[in-house]
């Protein structure tokens, strides 16, 4: 490989992670790049955990009677699957893990805006996390990771006001990171990376943050008042002392909703870069995909009440929550086709990153298809609160966010680690997850239409054959998820020395050894051409030296 | 081997088919697209695979004549699926004006059934086939839903206020009753059956019960016990104001507006008078929250309704209302 030598001169190189060595050099890190890493570590611990939660629920549900843990006990678990999977995984993985890592890098800056703060959003969000891990070790908390009122500041007698807490504190990290990417994307950009030519990594992120920073204060501030109706009993949410359970709702999703785009829209940006790298070629309507990115995050603002159609609000405005979740579909359908045109003479390679970036395509078409099933106001009242429900949402979250994850993860793990891990056993473990995902949440469509309301610690027998095929679903996911842990850690140690661009891609980060040197650039790079745009970067390193390219047919006219 | 694998659920109201048929719309529509997409996605990879491991891809940046194609083909054809689910879900929404009218109560984790004429029950609603039926529904403590999957209707049932479903059983059998909204620990087990039943066998059933006065007259009862009478004279010569046929009318109230008096109106007026104070009034009427409970409180409503019907001849003196 002709990437050997440059790997034998990095190795003697400084970089981020060999600078300094002990456990203090990373507990008061200030270098982005560490504090990913110190993110990947605490959003792995949960994701376990998270997981582990997962199982015992699908375990359970694999008799009718629901044999293997108390209906309590079940309440218990689902509750925490959600709170540590929404609040403590798919919220901050791809942004504090791959944002954080790359988004610096992709726009040629040493660093953060404001390291010393990247820092503390990381003890804040450990702070959180610990918290919430008391709350559960001292008896868990059965609300439902949606603290309905006045179940929840009410009735409920679990650890509900410290599992508040603990999301308290972590959503002050998700402000401080979000501020932090504006501020840092604004400001830091190096010469010539004007904003059309950011990778769209970038302008999704930059559309996160947006949400980030107007969103959380709002989830913040309805979980403080319902843990102050639990601990003052004031009449803010509980009809009998005056108060409105459906302001609960209408505050609750007004955040969740956008939520929902603060996990699936870091993903599209990894898929964007994915799609190009893999298929050699420049994105297919570049300023439509970023236009839609900001589309989605702001619309994504005003179709909370899409999640209340039969909890009795005003049939008007379920109206008009309907019409404009149909008007937010659009720009993710934007997304898609461009993602598909853009493999359209290209030079299509089928690399594990990439495997991940069509299985995100497919799961998230199907997510976002079944959303148009939930947006129709007569078939939601149906489906509404029922497993059809849980489908759709984890093939938006699960299907489409952690799949983008762990295709960023395996797409920049050279940059990362500096090493590569082995390709064949990682395109095995892509498949593996695609269908142990597809088995898994497949029969819950089917379950949902049939009428199995979710949340469910027991249910009729005739239902009992999908929730059968779910289980053996979730056993292979399992397996799935399990195998890149094993070979990541393997491959930092024994895999093969990555080189700095070893797909080759055309982002900045590309441009800078792997790993990184702790200031990141030796000299600030200066941009002079276009996002994507592989004919016209003679500095790519292909395997051999000639490049062909394929042959233009009749082209559509250039934007 | 059909009923261990059900795929499909059974259709047992007259919702059941249209909800189905915007359903399958969605579906048709979700698989040709998907289909397409996948086609594409697979097609393209395929066909444009890497061949040598220095090719690169064509370079094309776009085109506006596509990207116009597939944001306005899409927005045109999510404005049908909207404008069909609403025009569904305003149908599911409002009930039809006869329909027989009975009363649900909620509570952690059972329902409360109460039929017009009294009959009593838990977690079992008996109903006649091919009759409009309209369910009042409140809760006693925290959020539910009542849930027939087969009739495709659901509703959330909420603590201090009246929500309302509605449907027509067109096939006698019996179907499965959910909470949907989850609502503590025995939130799974808040189930029970729906039973549609001819309807000669279903006044035969009503019947046959042990019911000992209708709501209404369950009403009139409360109505003397908790003394409202005394106010509330028909007459309207009492310190509150008359409530014949005031059910479905327009009250003034103090501030000037009016309101119309429905099931909500009529529950914040017992528990909590002073929210709203008729016009001409004094706030002299004591709170009932507390002393009355969800179920007395259907059961006032329901004798009030009664009160608005044109007075039967056994009431005679009703009909010397002063013309005030
Ligand atoms: C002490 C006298 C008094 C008693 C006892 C009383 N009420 Fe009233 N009620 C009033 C007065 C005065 C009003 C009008 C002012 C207001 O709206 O609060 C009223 C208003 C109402 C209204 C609204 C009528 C309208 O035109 O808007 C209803 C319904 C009602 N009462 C029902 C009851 C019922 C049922 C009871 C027994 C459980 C009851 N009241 C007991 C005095 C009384
Ligand atoms: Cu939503
Ligand atoms: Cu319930």
């Amino acid at each position: 490989m002709s990437t050997a030598p440059t790997a034998e001169v990095v190795r003697r190189e400084e970089n981020y992670l060999n600078v300094s060595y002990g456990i203090r050099s990373w507990l008061l890190t200030t270098d982005h790049k560490r504090i990913a890493l110190l993110y990947l570590a605490s959003v792995t611990v949960f994701f376990f955990l998270g997981g582990v939660f997962a199982v015992l629920i699908r375990l359970n549900l694999f008799t009718p009677t629901g044999d293997l843990v108390s209906a309590a006990t079940y309440n218990k678990l689902f509750t925490m699957h959600g709170v540590v999977m929404i609040f403590f995984f798919l919220i901050p993985s791809i942004p504090a893990v791959l944002g954080n890592f790359l988004i610096p890098l992709m726009i040629g800056a040493k660093d953060l805006a404001f390291p010393r703060l990247n820092l503390a959003s990381w003890y804040l969000f450990n702070m959180g996390g610990l918290i919430v891990l008391y709350s559960i070790l001292s008896g868990g908390i059965d609300t439902g990771w949606t603290f309905y009122t006045p179940f929840s500041s009410v009735y409920s007698n679990t650890h509900v006001v410290s599992t508040i807490f603990g999301i308290f504190i972590a959503g002050f990290s998700s402000i401080l990171t979000g501020l932090n990417f504006i501020v840092t994307i604004h400001t830091m950009r190096a010469p010539g990376m004007t904003w059309f030519r950011l990778p769209l990594f970038v302008w999704t992120h930059y559309a996160t943050s947006l949400i980030f920073v107007l969103g959380t204060p709002v989830i913040a501030i309805t979980l403080a008042l319902v843990a102050a109706e639990r601990l003052f009993h004031l009449g803010i949410f509980n009809p009998a002392l005056g108060g409105d359970p459906l302001l609960f709702q209408h505050l609750f999703w007004f955040y969740s909703h956008p939520a929902v785009y603060i996990m699936v829209l870091p993903a599209m940006g990894v898929t964007t870069e994915l799609i190009t790298t893999f298929a050699r070629k420049k994105l297919f309507g570049y300023s439509f995909v970023a236009a839609a990115s900001l589309a989605i995050a702001v619309i994504g603002f005003l179709v909370w009440g899409h999640h209340m159609f039969v909890a009795g609000q005003s049939a008007y405005a379920a109206m008009i929550f309907s019409l404009l979740s149909y008007l937010v579909a659009i720009p993710s359908a934007v997304k898609v086709f461009n993602w598909t045109a853009t493999l359209y003479k290209g030079s299509v390679s089928w690399a594990t990153p990439m495997l991940y970036g069509l299985g995100f395509i497919g799961l998230f078409v199907m997510g976002g298809l079944t959303g148009l099933f939930l947006a129709a106001l007569g078939v939601d009242v149906h489906v509404h609160d029922t497993y059809f429900v849980v489908a759709h949402f984890h093939y938006i979250m699960v299907g489409g966010a952690v799949m983008g994850y762990l295709g960023g993860l395996h797409y920049w793990w050279p940059k990362i680690s500096g090493r590569l891990y082995p390709e064949a056993l990682a395109r095995f473990a892509a498949i593996v997850l695609f269908i142990g995902f597809n088995l898994t949440f497949f029969p819950q469509f089917i379950l949902g239409y049939l009428g199995m309301p979710r949340r469910y610690h027991a249910y009729p027998p005739e239902f009992q054959v999908l929730n059968v095929l779910s289980t053996a679903g979730a056993s292979i996911l399992a397996i799935g998820y399990l195998l890149p842990m094993a070979y990541f850690i393997w491959s930092m140690r024994y895999g093969p020395a990555a080189g700095p661009n070893p797909w080759p891609a055309t982002g900045l980060e590309w441009l800078t050894p792997s790993p990184p040197p702790p200031h990141n650039f030796d000299e600030t790079p200066t941009v002079t051409w276009e996002p994507y745009d592989f004919p016209n970067r003679p500095d790519l390193k292909y395997p051999s030296p000639v490049v062909a390219v394929r042959q233009l047919g009749p082209t559509p006219q250039e934007e | 081997m059909l009923t261990r694998l059900p795929l499909f659920p059974e259709s047992a109201s007259t919702m059941a088919g249209r909800v189905d048929a915007l359903f399958f719309f969605l579906l048709g529509f979700s698989v040709l697209l998907s289909l397409l997409i996948f086609i594409l996605i697979i097609g393209f990879s395929i066909k444009y695979r890497r061949r040598a491991s220095n090719e690169i891809g064509a370079s094309i940046g776009g085109s506006l004549r596509l990207e116009t194609l597939w944001i306005v083909i899409p927005f045109l054809l999510s404005m049908v699926m909207f404008a069909w689910g609403a025009d569904l879900y305003i149908s599911i929404r409002q009930p039809p004006p006869q329909a027989l009218e009975i009363f649900v109560v909620a509570k952690q984790w059972m329902w409360k059934l109460q039929h017009p004429e009294g009959q009593m029950e838990i977690n079992e609603l008996h109903v006649p086939l091919g009759r409009d039926i309209q369910l009042t529904m409140t809760s006693e403590d925290v959020i539910h839903d009542f849930f027939v999957p087969a009739f495709r209707v659901k509703a959330d049932v909420l603590p201090g206020r009246y929500t309302t479903i509605w449907f027509h059983a067109t096939k006698p059998g019996r179907y499965h009753l959910f909470c949907a909204q989850y609502c503590g620990t025995n939130h799974a087990q808040m189930g029970g059956w729906v039973e549609v039943m001819e309807p000669a066998a279903f006044e035969f059933w009503l019947a046959g019960g042990t019911a000992e006065e209708s709501m209404a007259e369950a009403g009139a009862r409360l109505f003397q016990q908790f003394a409202c009478a005394n106010c509330h004279r028909p007459s309207g010569q009492g310190r509150g104001p008359s409530l014949v046929g005031l059910y479905g009318s327009q009250v003034r109230l103090q501030e000037g507006e009016t309101v119309l008096v429905d099931n909500d109106y009529l529950r914040e007026s017992i528990l909590t008078p002073r929210a709203k104070i008729a016009a001409g009034y004094e706030p002299v009427m004591p709170v009932f929250q507390g002393l009355v409970n969800e179920q007395q409180v259907l059961q006032l409503i329901a004798y009030i309704k009664s009160l608005a019907s044109p007075p039967p001849v056994a009431e005679q003196q009703r009909s010397e209302l002063p013309s005030q």
